[in-house]
């Protein structure tokens, strides 16, 4: 049991690929499989600064709206290929997440939740009025896209099971980076800034650098997550930079396990799967998953994964 | 821009200012909280919403607008009392990230729980008897009612200064705030003391509420801008500075008010420009001292 863990973790891009692979086939629909695939990916892009570095952003909705209407908006009103509107998803995202980060990183502590919370308030509001572009408190409209060509190959984007596996593929890209990101010296600086931030100082690493970088790389990654989130809903609701769904990548993180590399993704997982569970008996979903979140908080901080993970190694040390 | 005057400018004045007096109110509560247990009350807009339903309903029920403003902040505070005695007070001591997430899950489920109590749709907001219509204040008319709502905020602010100031009790929150562990060797039930610091914030919470309930519309998610509102206004003051919650309340208000008039467009953003220039020029904020913020 107990090697098996750590087979998964030596090989985690690796095992994270082989699971999502089979991954909606053990779910009861695709097009939850995809939303789970999404917002893992959101969470896990959050991770990053929450996790590894210690710093709570309440406003990572920003990153994931930005990254949603620029591919939306280049669909929509520029006719790009959705190839390329991805890829000005994630640009847009990653500079709102220089200038964001720029102001956020003067600040610490909780500071730093109250200040991420009212800049991605501003992102709400600008995206809001301007409803020429964005259909505003409608929403964008109409981000289709259909059919294409892979190598000669036609590809039906309509196909629940085909879209899951096109989103997949930048999924794992995704996970892979942050993987690379995590084994290399900047993720060991980012853990010494998260563990005492000073000592990180005084041992020679430019502190205010890197947290600009880790903002940015985490921006640029839920703004993928947002890209692909507009392909497969084909439209972008203004609720997708609601400080609401900031607070989502907190609560799945949490949930999951913040600091380790699995746990967004269970925690985002878990939590959809329970709010698809729970509006079916219910509209008052929200409750429900606050009261989980609740009892996390006070009894498991450690979240799912991250419980598993230090009951194993307890098992470890007794041996 | 034909019929800008000076009186013009006066009344907008003036409604900035009643729109900051709430928003110095909600900052006041967040930073008596922040000040004393160094948490960060994410239900606070929350409470602010519950607030506004209590007092609503109560208006509706009793008839007397003055019984509903002394009966919320009674009840508000009692949901803060559960709150901080059962749900924050196993999280201190485990930093300042959990009290926050709690208080965060607070909120969602505070909404769905006024969501199934009242509808979705919320409660039309009543303006008390004898408070409607406007008043002659010299360069103009103005709405009654902001003008009570100005007084209103001014007595429970210098109420509060009084207590934490001239009062025993203020003295000890003052010390715990500043060294708890001398507090405790004192002999002071500091835990005691968390208890009622929360309750009070809390129930100045649901008094913004509902002195707020007339002038804005009363439904579930009415607390979500406006705690990222507060949020500017302790961040624009300085964290845990009352003086800077008060004058940063006001400011904000103000620099809204101001904008509407000359750029409609541009309202909600302007107070975000606000605090991000003064990020940029003073971090900790206006009142606020280097080093308080983390």
């Amino acid at each position: 049991m107990n090697s098996f863990f750590q087979l998964i973790a030596r090989h985690r891009v690796l095992a994270s690929t082989l699971f999502l692979a089979i991954f909606p086939f053990i779910m009861p629909y695709e097009a939850l499989a995809i939303n789970i695939l999404i917002f893992g990916l959101f969470a896990m892009g959050f991770n990053l600064l929450f996790g590894y570095m210690g710093l709570l952003s309440f406003g990572h909705a920003a990153f994931l709206g930005i990254g949603s209407y620029l591919t939306g908006i280049g669909i929509v009103h520029y006719g790009m290929p959705w190839g390329a509107a991805i890829l000005i998803g994630i640009i847009g995202a990653a500079i709102g997440g220089l200038i964001m980060g720029y102001l956020a990183i003067r600040t610490r502590g909780i500071y730093f939740s109250m200040v991420t919370l009212a800049l991605g308030q501003i992102v709400y509001y600008i995206f809001y009025k301007a409803e020429s572009l964005t259909g505003g408190e409608n929403g964008l409209r109409g981000v289709r896209v259909d059919e294409f060509n892979v190598l000669g190959i036609p590809v039906d984007f309509l196909n629940p099971l085909v879209k899951y596996y096109i989103i997949l593929f930048f999924v794992v890209i995704a996970i892979w980076l942050i993987s690379r990101i995590l084994s290399s010296p900047l993720g060991a600086v980012m853990e010494a800034i998260r563990e005492n931030e000073k000592r990180a100082a005084a041992c020679g690493f430019d502190v205010a650098r890197t947290k600009l970088l880790v903002f940015v790389l985490s921006a640029a990654i839920c703004g993928l997550a947002g890209s692909l989130r507009a392909l497969h809903l084909s439209i972008v609701p203004i609720d997708s930079l609601h400080y609401l769904q900031s607070g989502q990548a907190v609560m799945m993180s949490i949930l999951g396990g913040m600091g380790t590399f699995f746990g967004p993704f269970i925690g985002a997982a878990v939590m959809l799967y329970l709010e698809d569970v729970v509006t079916t008996f219910t509209k008052h979903w929200m409750a429900v998953v606050g009261l989980v979140f609740m009892f996390f908080v006070l009894f498991f901080p450690k979240g799912i994964w991250g419980t598993i993970l230090s009951k194993l190694q307890i098992n470890q040390d007794s041996k | 821009m034909t019929g800008l005057s000076f009186e013009l400018l006066c009344m907008q004045l003036l409604t900035g200012i009643a729109l900051g007096s709430i928003y110095a109110l909600l900052a006041l509560g967040l930073c008596l909280i922040f000040g004393m247990l160094n948490v960060v009350n994410f239900a606070h807009g929350a409470f602010f919403m519950v607030g506004a339903f209590l007092g609503v309903y109560f208006l509706g029920v009793t008839g007397s607008f003055w019984f509903s403003l002394v009966l919320t902040p009674l009840l508000t505070g009692g949901i803060g009392l559960v709150t901080e005695r059962f749900l924050v007070r196993p999280l201190y001591g485990r930093g300042l990230d959990y009290p926050l997430l709690l208080t965060f899950g607070l909120s969602y489920v505070l909404i769905e729980v006024m969501r199934v109590t009242f509808g979705i749709e919320g409660l039309p907001s009543v303006t008390p008897e004898g408070l409607g219509g406007t008043m002659n204040v010299g360069i103009g008319y103005f709405p009654k009612y902001r003008l009570f709502l100005i007084a209103a905020t001014a007595v429970i602010i210098l109420g509060v200064w009084f207590f934490i100031q001239k009062t025993r009790y203020g003295l000890i929150i003052k010390a715990g705030a500043a060294d708890q562990e001398i507090v405790k060797v004192l002999g002071v039930d500091i835990a005691k003391v968390w208890l009622l610091v929360f309750g009070l914030g809390c129930a100045i919470a649901g008094l913004s509420g509902i002195l707020a309930s007339p002038t804005r519309s009363v439904n579930p998610e009415m607390g979500i801008p406006i705690l990222a509102e507060s949020f500017v206004v302790t961040v624009v003051g300085g964290m845990g500075s009352p003086v800077g919650a008060v004058v940063a309340g006001l400011l904000v208000g103000i620099v809204y008010s101001m904008t509407s008039l000359f750029f409609p467009d541009l309202a909600e953003l302007s107070i975000f420009v606000l605090m991000a220039v003064v990020l940029l020029i003073r971090p900790q904020g206006l009142f606020g001292k280097a080093g308080a913020m983390g």
